[in-house]
């Protein structure tokens, strides 16, 4: 049984995290999202034109996120970088969770790009890219119902533990379940598990990650605001 | 009565709660959840008396009709030319619009707009699916010849042109240049010397950066009265 965490964190506590708006000045919208030793950028650029034009929606525009560890990010061995069936999968799956919240149809047929950079990397950083793409995407100007904000929940050792770090994600029987809801309405928007968990347990991490998410936004809404308030005043 | 849960001033983020109950009213970008408010954008928030005006502070710009714009022509056609507004497609220009002259069948039309020549245009329609049409005829609307172009935020355009134009007059009068403000968010400047057009320059940048303080206009007003001073010691 797993008695005490590696890190000696609670079980329902998350690492220390951090955020910051509008640091790519040549972005429409930027984001940086810290969560212990991961971090993601996020840059927004467009709407711009899409090609090929078999892929152009007429009724809405269409959002396009890319996923990419840098070379040296990891704690291991050097990543190889660019485009993989890991990064594209991991692209896809934070478009669709942004999607629910993003409102694109004042931009027919267009595209409008998100690129997340993983500058460094201790699990969780899907999560960490969808927290700072909501976030860049916000300050781009977009129409969006809400912002995104997700949190890895799993089983590590029997214990349903939050914001999972390398040591315990690489435990033999741990189960990593990134999860990413829409604060104000507890939607979930993405909900991936990579192990055996019972259905007992997956309700658990699920209330727990909805509880812990909610510390997230607050934590998005104030990076959000610091940014414009500086121009306000 | 409803009850208000932002300030006069106040920064909100997409997601917010603004208002709760039928009785205000919004003007700008936010919806209903029920009974909720709930703000769509990053946005300013301006009260006057029931009605809530939510100021956007970022966006790209969306071309709406009537609007006179600073395009960019990227393609010479045998009866258009595709005009680069700032918006991700081109707008069209057909010869119709462009002149009153005769064209005879295969004329050469760059001998009226070049590639690469800037026009200030108005935009006469713009369909559902953001087809824009253009035309030239009307007052003000000619080819800019020398000068600076400058890329502002648009949200931030009706400050630089003031009430009735009192802001770009005063710029204007001050720095003797000649100013034509696009509402895509382009500026063309061309003064008697380099020096004219920089302070301009400068003064626009410092009216975008300070667009939501008040007692704006007296500030640039010192400002270019310094700055003239300074240059005639």
């Amino acid at each position: 049984m797993y008695e005490k965490r590696f890190d000696g964190r609670a079980f329902d506590e998350l690492r220390p995290m951090k955020a910051k708006v509008g640091i790519v000045k040549n972005a429409v919208g930027s984001a940086m999202f810290q969560i212990g030793k991961t971090i993601a950028l996020a840059a927004v650029y467009g709407p711009r034109e899409l090609h090929p034009r078999h892929l152009q929606d007429i009724s809405s525009g269409t959002l396009r996120c890319f996923y990419n560890m840098m070379a040296f990010s990891g704690s291991g061995e050097r990543v190889k970088p660019g485009p993989s069936r890991r990064s594209r999968e991991i692209g896809l799956v934070t478009e669709k969770a942004i999607l629910p919240v993003l409102d694109l149809t004042e931009f027919p047929r267009t595209t409008v790009d998100v690129f997340i950079e993983l500058l460094q990397t201790d699990a969780g950083t899907r999560c960490a890219g969808i927290c700072a793409a909501s976030m860049a995407l916000a300050d781009a100007g977009f129409k969006m119902k809400d912002l995104v904000a997700a949190v890895s929940c799993g089983l590590v050792g029997g214990k349903i533990v939050v914001d999972l770090n390398y040591e315990e994600e690489a435990q033999e029987d741990a189960v990593d379940i990134p999860i990413a809801i829409i604060p104000r309405t507890g939607e979930i928007t993405l909900l991936q598990a990579d192990g055996i968990v019972t259905r007992e347990q997956l309700k658990e991490a699920i209330s727990l990650a909805k509880r812990k998410c909610l510390e997230i936004y607050e934590i998005q809404k104030r990076a959000l605001k610091e940014r414009y308030e500086k121009e306000v005043k | 009565m409803g009850k208000l849960f932002v300030k006069n001033k106040q920064i909100v983020v997409p997601g917010e709660l603004i208002a709760k109950g039928m009785d205000y009213i919004p003007v700008g970008d936010a919806y209903r959840d029920g009974e909720d408010l709930i703000a769509s954008r990053v946005s300013l928030i301006d009260i006057n008396g029931r009605v809530i005006k939510l100021i956007p502070l970022r966006g790209t710009y969306i071309p709406k009709k009537g609007d006179i714009v600073i395009g960019r022509i990227n393609e010479v056609g045998y009866y258009n030319w595709l005009v680069d507004i700032g918006y991700a497609y081109d707008a069209n220009l057909s010869v119709r619009d462009a002149t009153s002259d005769f064209i005879e069948r295969g004329t050469e039309l760059s001998r009226y707009y070049d590639l690469d020549e800037y026009i200030v245009t108005r935009i006469i329609s713009v369909t559902k699916f953001k087809a824009i049409d253009l035309t030239m005829k009307g007052p003000g609307l000619k080819k800019l010849v020398g000068g600076i172009i400058i890329n502002v935020i648009p949200q931030r355009i009706p400050r630089i042109v003031g009430k009735k134009g009192s802001m770009i007059n005063l710029i204007k009068e001050l720095t003797n240049c000649q100013i034509i403000v696009g509402q895509n968010g382009r500026i063309w400047i061309r003064g008697k010397n380099a020096e004219d057009e920089m302070l301009a320059i400068k003064a626009i940048r410092l009216v975008e950066e300070k667009a939501h303080t008040s007692g704006l206009t007296d500030e640039i007003k010192n400002f270019l009265m310094e700055a003239k001073k300074g240059k005639n010691v």
